[in-house]
């Protein structure tokens, strides 16, 4: 272990340089949110995921953001175990029946102002699963989606963009509730 | 003769079934199978309904034989296999869910992947029925003084899949588990009726995203059994290169997980940084990080990028050279082995009884690694041995991985060494249809069965694919049994079982 740790102490750091906001990701934001970030969140964003039938290609990525390389938390991100400390939902996979109601409830716990991001092709419009008895559709067949982030699995940077995104839009109203 | 020579000696073979044959069952020959299953001469690999038919897939480990049985249910039931033999009731309870197929005398019958949820009910039998609706679960009973139950899921505190999981505990200590999954069912099986060969790949790619080569290989290789396809050497080294990396990544990324759920994080660390370099690596030599859609009927999407082998040359001595530390790290952290030894023990008797494959079965003295046991291409070719554990605990599991990743790179070597020249790819023939074929491939979990119908249209009729996890999952439930409610993500991590591999 001391040498594993004094490789890691006098080595050079693995973590990178984090990426621009996506420009895209970005407009897709200003057209769809009308409400709160930086000014509600400050430079904290705690996520809550919910695989709501993904092939698990997206979690292996989502996990691979808490790598060295990507050091998510060093943005001030963070995945929440409970929805009721999250601020934002990240949704993975079509949404199959089987699944809905409990991302349903999911979105319901968290607590206003909140967030959705639809992560992966699939979670778009059901990707090469739509049209299936057992799905229901993308994320938005069920929940108010404010960003898609494209791929199939997204990569890391990918997902990192779309989440800065989220985070880099200030002043915005806070998002009335839905009931 | 072997006991599956025996068994299918009084029978006759379909015609256009390869590369093993299959068999059309009466009763006698299907209680004869079970039997079997019973005596542990054979093993039961994968059992999935059609319309009126039901199809058992067996194994004869000692002889390394295939074999299909079809009981046909032109009423639309069959003897039960579960009654007799466990490890099928979820099969069971799955066919009758998408077929409405009846087993007679099934233990247990209440549904599985149908949770009332969707729009209509035995979506794959003709016609399908009304939804019923949804029912209450009755989970399995456990009665005493001062149990209680803890329920958890679908949606867990970290980022994984969806499952529920009913524990009954008494204090601190699980007196039983039950899982109940299903909830990322996509009716991939519904999706693959009526596909055409390469949109039956995409699919076959996204069963379990973590196993997505060793699935479209599985897939292909059906595929190519069934047109008598010939593929070039070529491909087949480079998908065996492709499975490698794709073994390393996901060994070396729950070695790190299992050891973060006993919360050291420091070998988390490490390993997600090695798994990150062989995922960089996969993207620069075939195009996509966890190598989606490299493997297709026929050979390989795309060849291996021109630097490719050079660079798989570094990543390779690169995890070699840090691999022995991380071994000595995991092997001298007692506060770490404190908590993998001796917790969540699978027994060598249910390992065999259920045919646990991967990782799972090899820690708990079942040494079948398809890989060997078939000898697929190319791995007939190479030299490797499979690792065999007994203690069946969590630590045992995680040197499994260790030894495995030695054993990968080992193949990786060799695999960039003997590499063949030539096309990566050929056409598929036109064929005779229908025609059926058939895979056994090693996955890191395990092996994948693909079976697949090709009818006289060239689309595909029936596939099904097996998940290695529908004989894992319900082991997962005896190894937690008299251990803490703490140590299960320490023991459902080094099981590690897929839900969408499964749900299907």
């Amino acid at each position: 272990m001391i040498r594993l740790l004094a490789r890691s102490l006098f080595g050079p750091p693995l973590t990178e340089q984090p990426p621009a906001a996506d420009d895209a990701a970005g407009r897709e934001i200003a057209a769809a949110l009308q409400r709160a970030s930086r000014r509600h969140l400050g430079r904290s964003l705690a996520i809550r995921h919910v695989d709501a039938g993904s092939c698990n290609g997206c979690e292996l990525e989502i996990h691979a953001l808490g790598n060295p390389y990507y050091d998510l938390e060093r943005y001030g991100l963070r995945f929440v175990a409970s929805p009721r400390h999250a601020d934002l939902l990240l949704a993975t996979g079509p949404v199959t029946h089987n699944m809905a109601e409990a991302l349903h409830r999911t979105y319901t716990a968290m607590p206003g102002p909140k967030w959705v991001v639809a992560a992966g092709s699939c979670a778009l419009d059901g990707g090469c699963f739509a049209g299936s008895y057992a799905v229901l559709g993308g994320v938005a067949a069920l929940l108010p989606v404010d960003l898609h982030v494209a791929g199939c699995p997204p990569a890391p940077l990918d997902l990192l963009r779309g989440l800065l995104a989220v985070m880099e839009r200030p002043k915005k109203p806070m998002r009335r509730e839905i009931a | 003769m072997s006991p599956l020579g025996k068994l299918l000696s009084d029978t006759r073979p379909v015609t256009r079934h390869a590369p093993w044959p299959r068999v059309l069952a009466g009763d006698a020959t299907w209680h004869a199978a079970i039997g079997e299953f019973c005596a542990g001469r054979l093993v039961l690999l994968g059992l999935w309904g059609e319309r009126q038919a039901v199809h058992m897939a067996l194994l004869d480990e000692a002889h390394s034989e295939i074999a299909v049985l079809t009981r046909e249910c032109q009423s639309g039931t069959y003897p039960s296999v579960a009654l007799h033999h466990a490890p099928a009731a979820r099969l069971e309870r799955a066919i009758r869910d998408l077929f409405g197929l009846e087993a007679l005398g099934a233990p247990d019958r209440r549904r599985w992947l149908d949770h009332g949820a969707w729009p209509l009910s035995r979506p794959l039998a003709v016609p399908p029925t009304a939804e019923i609706g949804r029912q209450d679960y009755a989970f399995l009973a456990a009665e005493g003084e001062g149990l209680h139950q803890i329920p958890v899921g679908p949606v867990h505190a970290g980022i994984i899949e969806p499952g529920h999981f009913r524990f009954n505990v008494n204090g601190e200590t699980v007196v039983r588990l039950e899982a109940r999954l299903g909830y990322v069912h996509k009716g991939i099986e519904g999706l693959m009726a009526g596909a055409d060969l390469a949109r039956g790949a995409l699919l076959a790619g996204r069963v379990s995203g973590d196993s997505t080569v060793a699935y479209s290989i599985a897939y292909a290789r059906a595929v190519e059994a069934a047109l008598s396809a010939a593929v070039p050497e070529r491909a087949h080294w480079l998908r065996a290169l492709c499975a490698e990396l794709e073994r390393i990544a996901n060994h070396l990324g729950d070695i790190g997980a299992i050891c973060n759920d006993a919360s050291f994080a420091l070998m988390q660390a490490h390993c997600s940084a090695l798994r990150e370099d062989v995922l960089r690596a996969a993207a620069a030599c075939f195009g996509h990080r966890l190598m989606q859609g490299s493997v297709i009927p026929g050979g390989m999407a795309t060849d291996i990028a021109t630097d490719g082998v050079a660079l798989l040359r570094r990543l390779r001595a690169e995890i070699a050279a840090r691999l022995p530390d991380l071994a000595e790290l995991y092997d001298t952290t007692t506060s770490l082995q404190d908590r993998t030894v001796g917790t969540g023990i699978l027994s060598p008797a249910l390992a065999r009884a259920f045919a646990a494959g991967g990782f799972v079965g090899r820690a708990s003295g079942r040494g079948f690694d398809a890989r060997r046991a078939i000898a697929y291409a190319p791995y007939d070719r190479l030299s490797f041995e499979v690792p065999v554990l007994d203690a069946g605990d969590v630590d045992a599991r995680v040197w499994l991985r260790f030894r495995e990743v030695e054993q990968s790179l080992s193949l990786i070597a060799q695999l960039l060494d003997g590499l063949p020249g030539g096309p990566s790819r050929a056409g598929l023939p036109a064929g005779e249809a229908p025609a059926e074929g058939m895979a056994l491939v090693e996955s890191f979990r395990g092996d994948v069965l693909a079976w697949l119908r090709i009818g006289a249209d060239g689309r595909i009729a029936r596939c099904h694919l097996r998940d290695p996890s529908w004989f894992q999952w319900p082991l997962l439930e005896a190894a937690i049994e008299g251990n803490i409610v703490a140590d299960f993500p320490l023991c459902n991590k080094s099981f590690n079982c897929s839900y969408s591999g499964h749900d299907l």
